[in-house]
């Protein structure tokens, strides 16, 4: 499974597409791609944001669904969804706390 | 230090405003991210997992309180109250709001700083050693030479866009602080036997993914030809270094490639062009700029030692940060003061906005207006009377920064990793973190003595892990975090690099495995004055495999 993120292009903000809310600030919500279909879909709304300047470095990742939370397979993803382990008062985290 | 003069005000200014104008259309979507990738870049502004980074410029590493004050405003209003001290003496804000950096900018050219070269394929910071002009061993201060290349190199139209980016060091001391063997350009400032400043010049140090330690190709530049020398190594780089491949473009390639002697030679036949026109630096031009860097004042203030005898029976604590935070000066009455930013557990390099105006003031009232940052990722107060180290001491712990940990083994270097940057493979930071709270015990970090531990989360190696006494190197493998342990790395005046020393470890092993490795050290080394690093050369790498790896070490 795949979701769309990109950082946006104002201020950075690691976002998530949502198809009900469309780029987020936040993972859980996003639009998951289960198939082929799917992936091209999300590509193709990633790359319209894009050239649309709303968005930048746009990115379909690797994700797991685990007990209904959407969860990054790369750590690194992990990390841009949560904020900076060493300051859990920075980054999403933060907000969710 | 160095003052801008009309000049340069008015090319800051005028750079400050070509940049908004490019931020905000950008914003307004009249370029394209990739037209404004390289506009940014040269501005100092990457993006990273979370957010933008403004990495800004601290030529040399060299702050005055007023600049300090504005970093600590900057922090405050536009980023999340603190900023992260790097290896390259520059400082870097991790959360900036790109429609704010116009404002940051402006803010930065009030108090004479910018952005500029701090990114993208230029001659970068020049950087120095930290104690310039107040160490006891130097011939000369380094600055005023780092300050002239900084003018020269700004903007330079021929060296804008070179195969890959340039770092140039200098040093003005026999011991080097500046690290100048892993740089592009090292220079180490000395006189020859007439008395006469010049410089010993290396080229084609550095680390990243093929470290190198660089080479001397002159004993002795006068000092007058050291923007001419530089140009010509720069041309013969400029014109055959690698612009196919990104990995081999850097200076280091080109000079092991050629072979030293060849480019020794090219370097030489390019210069012999060069040396009497214009690049020549009149006398008169030295002196003007050495002027600005005119040591303070320093009244003589010989009432100290009763008083620190006082303050060390009145505080152990106190005594030890002396005896590991400060260095002796040039002037006996003085002392050079590190500040160390690895309070145990705490992120290397990070200083709060509250820390930075606390250190500013206690520069203001004891230390002569003069900072400096370190490429350890600390901050120098050069120039304390010792008689004042005492009231140093009680400000700095007021605002948790009287660490008594310089050069043990939790004055840990460690470059941002996975926890901001985007490159980073691994986390760097957490393994700093874990560490420093294993050995948060001074006793026992001094009884280790000194040990360089430096952490990078890549390959690029901005954590200098190459020449860590203990480096570590984190990688991912298989979608999990791996760290390579190196030993036997040094960036001083006797640079090494050091050596892999068997398979990495994970994460939750890291820390265990460097436990091992001071076991080791300490059970093999000859007497309690050898250091780590000397007990490694002169034991080699055996015990340390074989107290890691056991019987696996053995097979191999």
């Amino acid at each position: 499974m795949k979701v769309l993120t990109a950082n946006r292009l104002t201020d950075g903000e690691a976002v998530w597409y949502s198809d009900t809310n469309g780029w987020q600030d936040v993972i859980q919500g996003s639009t998951l791609a289960e198939d082929k279909t799917g992936e091209e879909r999300l590509d193709a709304i990633g790359k319209a944001a894009f050239a649309q300047n709303l968005v930048t470095d746009v990115d379909l990742i690797d994700v797991n669904v685990v007990d209904g939370a959407i969860v990054p397979q790369r750590l690194r993803e992990r990390i841009r969804a949560a904020g900076p382990t060493n300051r859990l008062d920075h980054g999403k985290q933060a907000r969710a706390a | 230090m160095y003052r801008y003069d009309e000049f340069d005000h008015d090319f800051v200014k005028a750079r400050v405003a070509e940049f908004t104008d490019q931020v905000n259309r950008r914003l307004a979507g009249e370029i394209t991210e990739d037209q404004f990738r390289p506009l940014r870049l040269m501005n100092g502004v990457y993006l990273q997992l979370h957010a933008y980074m403004l990495r800004i410029a601290i030529p040399y590493g060299t702050l005055n309180p007023r600049q300090l004050r504005m970093l600590a405003h900057i922090a405050r209003t536009y980023d999340k109250g603190y900023g992260h001290f790097t290896t390259r003496q520059n400082l870097q804000f991790n959360w900036p709001a790109l429609s704010d950096v116009p404002a940051i900018l402006s803010d930065l050219a009030s108090v004479e700083m910018h952005c500029i070269q701090t990114s993208g394929n230029c001659i970068r910071n020049v950087t120095a050693d930290h104690f310039a002009g107040a160490a006891a061993d130097e011939v000369a201060d380094p600055r005023p030479y780092a300050e002239i290349l900084r003018q020269w190199s700004s903007v330079h139209p021929e060296f804008s866009f070179l195969p890959r980016k340039f770092k140039i060091a200098v040093t003005g001391a026999e011991r080097d602080r500046a690290a100048i063997q892993t740089h592009d350009i090292g220079l180490h400032l000395k006189k020859n036997e007439k008395g006469e400043l010049g410089f010993a010049v290396y080229v084609g140090g550095g680390q990243g993914r093929t470290p190198m330690v660089a080479k001397k190709i002159r004993d002795f530049l006068p000092e007058k030809d050291l923007l001419s020398y530089t140009t010509a190594v720069l041309r013969v780089y400029n014109l055959n270094g690698r612009r196919d491949n990104k990995y081999k473009a850097r200076i280091k390639i080109l000079v092991h490639e050629t072979g030293v002697d060849e480019f020794a030679r090219q370097v030489e036949a390019e210069w012999a062009d060069l040396k009497d026109t214009e690049l020549a630096l009149p006398q008169a031009d030295i002196r003007a700029i050495e002027a600005y860097f005119a040591p303070p004042q320093l009244p003589d203030r010989p009432e100290d030692d009763d008083r620190i005898k006082q303050a060390r029976l009145d505080s152990r604590s106190f005594g030890e940060w002396l005896d590991q935070n400060v260095v002796t000066h040039r002037h006996p009455d003085y002392a050079a003061v590190t500040i160390s930013l690895k309070g145990i557990g705490e992120t290397p390099g990070d200083a709060s906005a509250e820390q930075m105006e606390a250190v500013a003031g206690i520069a203001e009232d004891y230390a002569f207006n003069e900072i400096r940052v370190s490429h350890e990722q600390n901050l120098i107060l050069p120039h304390v009377a010792r008689a004042d180290l005492r009231a140093v001491y009680d400000r700095l712990v007021e605002i948790g920064l009287a660490t008594a940990n310089s050069n043990l083994i939790t004055d840990i270097i460690a470059c941002p990793g996975l926890d901001y940057c985007a490159l980073a493979n691994a986390r760097s930071i957490s393994v700093a973190q874990d560490i420093s709270r294993r050995f948060a015990s001074l006793e026992r970090q001094r009884e280790i003595g000194e040990l360089k531990l430096k952490i990078s989360g890549c390959i690029n190696a901005c954590g200098h892990h190459h020449v860590g006494h203990i480096g570590i190197l984190g990688v991912e493998k298989k979608g999990a975090e791996l760290y390579q342990v190196t030993l036997g790395g040094s960036g001083d005046e006797n640079t090494s690099i050091g050596e892999i020393i068997g398979r990495g470890f994970g994460p939750d092993e890291i820390t265990d495995a460097i436990e091992t490795i001071v076991q080791t050290y300490l059970a093999v080394r000859n007497g309690g004055d050898e250091k780590f690093l000397d007990t490694y050369r002169r034991v080699g790498p055996a015990p340390f495999k074989e107290a890691l790896y056991g019987s696996e070490a053995r097979a191999a």
